[in-house]
């Protein structure tokens, strides 16, 4: 290090100043492999985590899964306890939350990309609208109280909860819509202006496709999430037991995730048996509704030829 | 040919030596007057489809291009060279109001388009750009099947023809049926470089425009498909009339009909140097700085 600063003047001719290479290829080939170790090691944590989780669910739950359960009514003996109301409620918030959060939520990313001009405004909405995934869900549930159960006098409903999640997950299908319509490349658009498409025709037929798949990818895992949610359904005036079918709009209703709560808040260890078994349901359901996602996506991906 | 000439030389060049730096001067009435005076005198012979008539060109306060006057020769190539950031690019994003779609852009002057003033308030960009069809520097695309990208504009524009038969004429047109006649179910991003771009001509020549723009097609090329590309050029010109920019002065030798030589000023506002037939700029220019340039002393 030293020998190389006195070397600066340019005094002699192109030759000299041979600048001293120290390899050490040895030291980084080992950091290189330090690093490497430490990113299994972050993997092999998860794995094991969710190993874990599986194995003590599957052992407490699986003996009580059976048809009877699943088709079956809450009940307060264990064994003749069931969660069709709950499931069926489960469905029912998220046909709801599909159905509003996908046209609304979509919409609003292509209004904030293709349309907004880029102002201090229209960055400040963005900035936010990031910020609201980030809102603690139970807030959500105060939300939905005061302004679709009481003002809108909805009621305890499965409407109520649909609207309440929709609101919950439309800043992470805002989002995610944003980031896919943001990946389609300015050239797409410019093609698509270039043969004299309107702006609606440019989004329409090019850039909308394009990110179709991107935006579907957001959706489920939203919807995912959606369904997942307990606390601010709590708030929002699930019930902890219902024996019949919940009627989407009047009634009172439930959701998976609230059984379990219920099951697993007991004492005695046959609830929480069910409760385990209760979860094999919605993870079940989860994985449904990815292999959903991926049919979805691949047939999405069927009309665009990247 | 010659007639071509009259609008630039020495009144436009003078100006810029002496730099004199002014940001937000119209320039109303001094150059214009002379300069339309010509082209109206000339207009009579040549058959121009496109004239530019003391266009500048404005990013927000920044003027990227001043007081430029072209005349664009029907069914002919017109090249338009330059050093980079020169304005050429601007310019002929102009031409089909492109450049409106970026937010702080404005441009004056008049540009006709047989005879119709595209800047006119009742013209739509939307319109207008149809008419005069673009092929840009990097392939692009879209992600659908080598049908559909073809198909795309004249769906887009309510063509009630026969959509498959216009669809094999395009491709035929930009000399790439026979490459493609068997993967038109594939995607057109499949295609190799070259391919992509004449695809991009085809989709282009679909919806059957007047004038075709094409900003350095060939910059993202091997120097096969550039051939291949260049000798599409001359074939279309039957057609169509081609309004190209090159980075590539042996492509604007080769290629072009009439060239355009621009650079820019000290206030890095581009203006025309000089017009003229293309042999006579690159053998025999009569102004010093695209002499400099296309001797390879400059730029």
């Amino acid at each position: 290090m030293t020998a190389s600063t006195p070397a600066a003047p340019p005094t002699t001719t192109p030759a000299p100043a041979v600048p001293r290479f120290e390899p050490a290829l040895m030291r980084r080939k080992l950091t290189g492999t330090i690093f490497y170790g430490a990113c299994l090691a972050s993997i092999g944590v998860l794995l094991l985590a969710l190993v874990f989780l599986l194995i003590d669910v599957f052992s407490r739950g699986l003996p009580w899964l059976d048809l009877d359960f699943v088709s079956g009514v809450p009940s307060r003996r264990p064994e003749r306890a069931g969660i069709l109301p709950a499931l069926v409620g489960s469905f029912q918030v998220a046909m709801f939350v599909a159905l509003f959060s996908f046209p609304i939520g979509v919409a609003a990313a292509i209004y904030l990309t293709e349309y907004a001009r880029d102002n201090r405004f229209n960055r400040l909405l963005q900035t936010n609208i990031s910020n609201l995934a980030g809102v603690p869900s139970i807030i959500y549930g105060i939300l939905g109280l005061a302004l679709f159960v009481r003002l809108l006098g909805l009621g305890p409903t499965s409407l109520a909860a649909g609207l309440t999640m929709t609101l919950l997950i439309l800043p992470i299908v805002i989002v995610a819509s944003i980031e896919a319509l943001k990946a389609v490349p300015d050239a797409q658009r410019e093609g698509a202006y270039a043969l004299g498409a309107t702006r609606w025709q440019m989004v329409r037929r090019s850039i909308f496709p394009a990110a179709a798949p991107g935006i579907m990818t957001g959706l489920i895992l939203a919807m995912a999430r959606a369904i997942g949610e307990a606390a601010p359904l709590l708030l929002i005036g699930a019930s902890v037991f219902v024996t019949f079918l919940p009627n989407p709009i009047e009634g009172s209703y439930t959701v998976l995730p609230i059984q379990v709560y219920q099951w697993s808040s007991r004492p005695q260890a046959d609830f929480q048996g069910i409760s385990a078994a209760a979860i094999i349901v919605i993870l079940a359901l989860m994985l449904a509704l990815n292999g959903l996602a991926l049919i979805v996506r691949a047939r999405l991906a069927r009309h665009i030829h990247w | 040919m010659s007639t071509q000439l009259e609008e630039v030389p020495t009144g436009q060049v003078a100006p810029d030596g002496p730099s004199p730096t002014i940001r937000i001067a119209p320039f109303p009435a001094a150059p214009d007057p002379g300069a339309a005076a010509t082209a109206g005198a000339a207009a009579a012979a040549p058959d121009y489809v496109v004239e530019l008539q003391d266009v500048s060109c404005y990013y927000g306060a920044f003027r990227a291009v001043r007081n430029v006057d072209i005349q664009v020769a029907r069914n002919a190539i017109t090249a338009l060279i330059g050093p980079s950031g020169c304005g050429k690019s601007t310019l002929l994003r102009t031409i089909n109001r492109m450049n409106d779609l970026v937010p702080s852009y404005r441009s004056e002057g008049r540009i006709l388009l047989d005879g119709q003033d595209l800047f006119d308030r009742s013209v739509d960009p939307v319109a207008v750009r149809r008419r005069v069809g673009m092929v840009f520097q990097k392939p692009n695309p879209f992600p659908k099947t080598v049908f559909d990208n073809v198909a795309f504009g004249p769906r887009i524009n309510g063509y009630k023809g026969d959509i498959h038969e216009l669809v094999e004429r395009s491709l035929r047109r930009a000399a790439l049926w026979d490459d493609v006649k068997d993967k038109l179910r594939q995607s057109g991003m499949s295609l190799s470089g070259g391919q992509q771009q004449r695809l991009c001509i085809a989709r282009t020549i679909a919806v059957d425009p007047e004038v075709i723009l094409m900003d350095e097609p060939c910059s993202a090329l091997d120097p096969r498909s550039t051939l291949q590309i260049e000798e599409l050029m001359a074939e279309l010109r039957r057609e169509y009339t081609i309004v190209i920019v090159t980075h590539n002065m042996q492509q604007a030798a080769r290629a072009s009909d009439t060239t355009v030589f621009m650079t820019m000023g000290e206030d890095r506002a581009g203006f025309v140097v000089e017009t003229g037939p293309t042999a006579q700029i690159f053998t025999n220019p009569r102004n010093q700085l695209t002499e400099d340039y296309v001797s390879g002393r400059f730029g």
